[in-house]
């Protein structure tokens, strides 16, 4: 007990040193999570503060980041250190009784140690119900990667309890704005999925737009507006190096990794109306794959590669079409409603996500693919850029809140929902990561 | 205006150098510079009197008066036709309604005797809808503005379109009012 408080104490000390020295990200760009709905039976689980080595000060909560992660999926309600009995950090520490008494049905455990100048994280995973351990791992990191191994943790009890992963590792990308007009400023940030950490990728007084992750999330696509004309560009997030892709003659716009990295699928205006062009990454050849008199828009690749689904007002008003990526005809994917865009695909390619028109207000739906059925996800009137979380479990969006632009997510099929918003300014145009490898 | 093809302006500069680093400032200014701005054509007719409300290329002359920095031509002096440059659509609509005919009518006969003078067509959305669709319904709007001066006799080289979607709406806020002033091409010299 006393040996988790001090920690606590500890870590306490040390993000606040962190702050007064500037190091952490500022007060004005953090992101808050709020969960507003879960499951009617959160699983109950306790997370005990993991141990530490004699003398050893990590940066992060270990056990903390853990809970939080747990409980914003909205599947589990997380045991409060203080009502806690006992704090084991060993499994032979472990008395699954006093766990049973407290109603626990999972019990995390674990501890860190020092290894070379990172650290070694170690974690036992209990039913507690069915008396046994059903997990333990031991996971290596840098100083600066605790709080990612955390997360992986997290995922890695997540699965193990639900069956399905977790997302707790993955990132998102999006686009903040305060000011108008001339003393307007555009942010293009990307933060763990928890809302930590955020990062400018781009910053300007002109628009952002169109955030598009690379496969394996190393690479953001988005289209800029500086200097007054629109541009697609593809950043690297590591070295931050960005390389120009397209800046044609009217919009450029849309930006779409294929699944393999490869190509860059984006909507081009440059012979008079918006088309569906593929840009090859490598060769820099350009080819061009809708040629309609009507808008045609918002690219997204099937799983496998082998289709974009695309909108297009060709019948009159914004629908889904689907073509193959060698050509051909288009076929109209979306049924009911007299708005649907802004396609695209669950990562298991057999539902898509849009935004459509409900009785004049703009929604999120998610439309099953094989049975035509179309589920609608939220509730706003401005509901726009949904984008499947890498599990497929949930759709984070953008919406808006008392005449302010937030994120929200919501689930599929069950779990909870949440909705993220800055401590100033408008926050759009979600986009969740691939799961970081 | 002046041709938008220009190198960094001191924003990208600040974003550059405060983001990443030399590396990015370089491309930035290869991708920036590369492209020329076209010398402007010769003045071959004089223009209109009643549109040329002042001399156009005035050369820093020393002056008693107060210089005015700011005025850059006939379409800032509110007396001037050429200063109503903005014209609105309907909904989800590039259709340029009969009402902003003489508008748009009185810029094509400006230009067509400056044929020194470039202007960008600046597209606009209301909120409604997606983004990427509104960049789409953006450009078709500045598109429609400009085949139709195109018909009215402007050179193809002295109009650029640029879509702003609904990223730059003209009132703040989620009313009627503001969706319809935000619905617009407007004409920057």
């Amino acid at each position: 007990m006393t040996k988790a408080k001090l920690f606590t104490i500890f870590a306490a000390l040390a993000c606040s040193a962190l702050g007064a020295l500037g190091l952490s990200a500022p007060a004005q760009a953090r992101l808050t999570i709020e969960v507003t709905g879960g499951v009617e039976a959160a699983q109950p689980i306790a997370v005990v503060p993991f141990g530490v080595s004699e003398g050893l000060i990590p940066k992060e909560d270990v056990a903390g980041v853990i809970a939080a992660d747990l409980v914003r999926t909205g599947k589990f309600r997380a045991l409060p250190t203080r009502d806690m009995m006992a704090m084991p950090s060993t499994a032979a520490e472990v008395d699954l009784r006093d766990w049973g008494l407290l109603k626990m049905n999972s019990l995390v455990i674990g501890r860190v140690e020092q290894e070379g100048s990172g650290y070694r994280v170690s974690y036992n995973l209990f039913d507690v119900v069915g008396g046994k351990e059903i997990a333990s791992s031991s996971l290596s990191t840098t100083a600066g990667g605790l709080r990612l191994t955390a997360h992986r943790i997290a995922d890695q009890v997540y699965e193990k309890l639900t069956g399905q992963p977790g997302v707790a590792a993955s990132r998102i990308a999006y686009i903040t704005a305060n000011g108008r007009g001339e003393g307007q400023t555009v942010t293009l940030r990307v933060a763990d999925a928890d809302g930590s950490n955020p990062q400018t990728i781009v910053s300007s007084n002109e628009p952002i737009m169109s955030p598009a992750w690379s496969p394996d999330g190393r690479r953001l696509a988005y289209v800029s507006f500086e200097n007054r004309r629109a541009a697609i560009y593809v950043q690297d997030l590591t070295s931050g190096r960005r390389d120009l892709v397209a800046s044609y003659p009217g919009i450029n716009s849309s930006p779409a990794f294929s699944p393999d990295g490869q190509r860059l699928a984006m909507t081009l205006s440059k012979d008079g109306n918006a088309n569906i062009y593929v840009l090859n990454l490598q060769t820099r050849e350009l080819t061009q794959l809708t040629d309609h008199f009507a808008i045609d828009t918002e690219p997204a690749w099937s799983p496998d590669g082998n289709d974009l689904i695309f909108t297009s007002d060709r019948g009159g008003s914004p629908q889904i079409y689907r073509m193959s990526t060698a050509g051909g005809p288009a076929t109209r994917l979306s049924g009911e409603g007299d708005y649907n865009g802004r396609a695209s695909y669950a990562p298991d390619g057999k539902s898509i996500t849009m935004v459509t028109r409900v009785n004049g207000q703009f929604r999120i739906a998610v439309q099953d693919l094989a049975r035509g059925f179309r589920k609608v996800l939220s509730d706003g009137g401005l509901d726009e850029s949904p984008s499947f979380a890498p599990n497929g479990s949930m759709v984070i969006y953008a919406t808006v809140q008392n005449g302010r632009g937030v994120l929200a997510t919501a689930a599929v099929e069950g779990g909870g929902s949440q909705r993220i918003s800055q401590d100033t300014g408008e926050v759009r145009e979600p986009a969740w990561s691939p799961t970081m490898k | 205006m002046t041709p938008i093809l220009t190198c960094p302006a001191p924003a990208t500069a600040r974003i550059a150098a405060g983001l990443i680093g030399p590396g990015l400032v370089l491309t930035l200014c290869l991708s920036g510079c590369a492209e020329v701005p076209q010398e402007p054509e010769p003045r071959q007719r004089m223009p209109p009197p009643t549109l040329d409300a002042t001399p156009r290329a005035t050369a820093p002359v020393a002056s008693t008066e107060a210089p005015r920095p700011t005025y850059r031509g006939p379409w800032e002096d509110p007396s001037n036709p050429l200063y109503h440059r903005t014209i609105y659509f309907d909904y989800d609509s590039a259709e340029i309604k009969p009402q902003y005919l003489d508008v748009l009518r009185t810029h094509s006969a400006y230009l067509g005797t400056t044929p020194g003078q470039r202007v960008t067509l600046e597209g606009n959305t209301d909120e409604r809808g997606t983004r990427e669709y509104n960049l789409a319904l953006g450009d078709q709007r500045a598109e429609s503005v400009r085949k139709l001066m195109l018909a009215e006799g402007v050179s193809p080289g002295q109009m650029a379109t640029l879509s702003y979607g609904e990223e730059k709406p003209a009132e703040p806020g989620h009313s009627e009012n503001a969706w319809r002033l935000s619905r617009r091409v407007t004409i920057q010299y």
